[in-house]
């Protein structure tokens, strides 16, 4: 089967230089499999990419097949032309405990406070300060030097950057706006201290020219209708809008004419069978029958999925797509996923 | 597939109609169309009968709309529904903030309400902590269950991070308001429940105050012990909603859409509600492709994709072709549809299974609500089909 044409609309450029990716979208759209896609994208022609999970799920582990990651940047795909994206699962408890050694040298303290139950004091008593911790180890990676894993201020300002970009799988769209806004989070909560500071860095990052947010959608109204929201919620936040990547598209196998036959069942069913017949399939007319009503189906569906994709195109932001792959699964599926977004102008 | 053995379909009619079922709670990963399933079974009781109301908490004014309500608000309001229907739907849609708020105004003179509601701390407390809204979903449930209006409560659960946050946030959160760390946090230096621990215990005080600030923690100190005189045991309370559900008069519903995380989801809720000895009355499985019945359900994915290339050779036959090739990919999507769902019934061979076939298009209004009961309860096409009454 042919890979389907690609009818996307805008154009990656706005987002090139990017360096911080996150990529959210409702619960259901493969928000996990599209960012990992993109960040092998992101990658390739000899780039170097952390993709990092903040939900806890394993999610990019049991995508690419293998056992649960532990908390550690890993090289774990390569991409096209030497390039290499390294994956983190990161999680709350173990982004404290980094957080207290590297930046207050607070290793005991970081064990007792664990001990008394860090992981309920951070995702308990202040799911802001669970987001801090996230983001913080997102946008650690964005800042971190080559050569220097640890204190981003002690490492020299003109060595080159560890990694060219990091992509987020973030929460699903319904909390994104929220996850993102740490600031305000913390801010209300904490005062003063260093993770006020901590948050206040964060969202440096994330408000600057440095962040994108994109959002993976599937041709169907409430993906869609959930896209339009959080753009609307991360463009209050004053945060920049990154693409929107549809998942999941189908290659449209019948014409205009073909599908408008179908669609109003005025399809020739004659030719169809003589079609089937000709292929040598057994009793080509309750076939064609059976089919013709598959095509009817598949033209209401496509029709509905215009009306989709032209509303996703008036939201301003570029529209990718992403084919629904029949036969990949695993690494080899985010690798074609992968290629798919570079044939679309995705690149560092 | 034979009743006897415990497997098969599962019976939602029988499920709805007994008068002993005061509670169905539906559950799942995001993503699996729980809300439409609550709605459509809230529904379909009503049309045989019963006094329902759903709670939801999708803020999607859509599914307001498709019950012919402008918006949903933390009452139940009601839906009409065409003259003549036996029974009766109210529907609502759960604010956190409100029934929080009406929680802590029922237990607290005004002036200790006031005091906890303008802590810094109970603005984020009703609002984002994880397990606020699971809590109060349960909260709520309890209220509307007491309050004997209705005789049928169908739960939309929250979107959480994981389908087991539904069971699990509440007692967490009830634990932490409850919970020794609180009052170790926020006990004056070196007077701690914990002041047994020794100087471990006042390094890691002082380090928290360093990390937020002395303020954060006056506010929280300040804030338990208004909701502690308030409150006395939230555990315990969060123990007793949960007692509700682990009642012979509450079912389960799992809901999932047929790729492998959603079913993951699925199993571990399974496996979760009957360690918990919660009764489940099977599993839905959404948004189905299943291959109309006649000789296409027989033509294999290979074969048709054979069959295609010999005549894309030729190029004289188009639309046979491209209908080969849908067909290809159709049955190859059935056929791991019905591999997850082989997966998950030979690991819970127990599990009943409600197969509900994709509608093309959302569901819009009562009538696409109606259709998604119809094939919840196994009455309708058993084909894909237009979500509205127009096809």
């Amino acid at each position: 089967m042919s890979e389907p044409e690609h009818r996307a609309s805008g154009s990656w450029h706005t987002c090139a230089g990017a360096r911080l990716h996150v990529v959210t979208g409702k619960g259901g759209t493969g928000k996990t499999t599209a960012a990992a896609a993109l960040a092998a994208a992101l990658a390739s022609g000899g780039g170097r990419v952390l993709l990092v999970e903040v939900e806890g799920r394993q999610g990019v582990a049991s995508l690419l097949e293998r056992s649960p990651l532990p908390y550690e940047e890993r090289p774990m795909l390569s991409a096209p032309g030497g390039g290499t994206v390294s994956v983190l699962a990161a999680d709350p408890e173990a982004a404290l405990k980094e957080y207290l050694e590297l930046f207050h040298g607070m290793r005991r303290a970081g064990r007792a406070l664990s001990r008394l139950g860090a992981v309920d004091f951070a995702t308990t008593v202040a799911p802001g300060l669970r987001d801090v911790l996230l983001t913080g180890k997102a946008t650690e990676a964005v800042r971190r030097r080559k050569g220097h894993r640890g204190h981003p201020s002690s490492a020299p300002s003109g060595a080159p950057f560890a990694y060219d970009a990091v992509v987020m799988d973030a929460p699903p769209t319904g909390r994104i706006a929220r996850f993102l806004d740490v600031n305000a989070e913390v801010a209300g909560l904490a005062k003063v201290g260093p993770v006020h500071d901590h948050a206040e860095q964060a969202a440096g990052i994330i408000r600057s020219e440095c962040t994108r947010v994109h959002f993976v959608t599937l041709l169907e109204e409430m993906p869609a209708q959930e896209t339009r929201d959080g753009l609307d919620g991360i463009s209050s936040l004053g945060l920049n809008a990154g693409a929107v990547l549809v998942n999941m598209v189908r290659p449209e196998l019948l014409d205009t004419a073909g599908l408008e036959a179908a669609r109003t069942n005025t399809l020739d069913r004659g030719a169809l069978a003589a079609g089937l017949t000709a292929a040598d399939l057994p009793d080509p007319e309750g076939l064609a029958a059976g089919l013709e009503g598959e095509l009817h189906t598949h033209a209401v569906r496509t029709g509905l999925e215009a009306g989709v994709r032209d509303g996703l195109a008036s939201l301003g932001p570029p529209v990718l797509e992403l084919p629904r792959l029949e036969h990949a699964t695993g690494e080899e599926a985010v690798q074609r996923l992968a290629r798919a977004l570079t044939e679309q102008g995705v690149g560092r | 597939m034979n009743p006897a053995d415990g497997t098969g379909p599962m019976d939602v009619d029988a499920l709805l109609d007994d008068p002993a079922r005061r509670v169905v709670v539906c559950c799942g990963a995001g993503g699996v169309g729980k809300t439409t399933t609550a709605a459509a079974l809230g529904l379909r009781a009503a049309e045989r009968g019963r006094r329902a109301v759903v709670i939801t908490v999708d803020p999607a004014r859509r599914l307001a709309q498709s019950m012919g309500l402008g918006s949903l608000g933390n009452t139940p309001c009601r839906v009409p529904l065409p003259e003549g229907t036996p029974g009766g739907l109210h529907a609502m849609m759960l604010d956190m903030k409100r029934t929080f708020d009406q929680v802590v105004e029922e237990h607290a003179d005004p002036d200790r309400a006031r005091q906890i509601m303008d802590n810094p701390f109970y603005e984020t407390l009703s609002t984002s902590f994880s397990g606020t809204q699971e809590y109060m979903a349960m909260e709520r449930l309890g209220q509307l269950r007491e309050s004997g209006e209705w005789d049928l409560i169908v739960v939309d659960t929250p979107p959480s991070r994981s389908a087991l946050d539904f069971l699990d946030a509440p007692e967490r959160l009830g634990r932490f308001l409850d919970g020794k760390l609180m009052r170790f946090l926020t006990a004056p230096a070196g007077s701690g429940p914990l002041r047994f621990l020794g100087a471990g215990v006042g390094m890691v005080t002082s380090m928290v105050g360093k990390l937020v600030g002395a303020q954060f923690l006056n506010d929280l100190r300040s804030f338990t012990s208004a909701f502690e005189a308030v409150f006395g045991g939230f555990q315990e309370r969060a123990e007793r909603t949960y007692r509700l559900l682990q009642d012979p008069g509450t079912a389960f519903v799992v809901v999932a859409a047929p790729e492998p995380d959603a079913m993951r989801e699925a199993a571990f809720f399974v496996r979760r509600l009957a360690s918990d000895g919660m009764p489940l009355a099977g599993l839905v499985l959404n948004r189905t492709h299943p291959l109309p019945d006649g000789p296409a359900a027989r033509l294999g994915p290979e074969e048709a994709e054979r069959a295609a290339q010999t005549l894309a050779g030729t190029g004289e036959h188009p639309v046979a072709e491209a209908a080969l090739r849908l067909h290809a990919a159709r049955a190859r999507t059935r056929g791991r549809e019905l591999l997850l769902r082989e997966r998950l019934l030979t690991a819970h061979p127990c599990v009943r299974v409600s197969e509900v076939a994709a509608l093309a298009g959302d569901v819009h209004g009562l009538t696409g609500l109606r259709r998604v009961g119809d094939r919840l309860a196994g009455a309708g096409p058993s084909g894909e089909g237009p979500a509205d009454g127009t096809g």
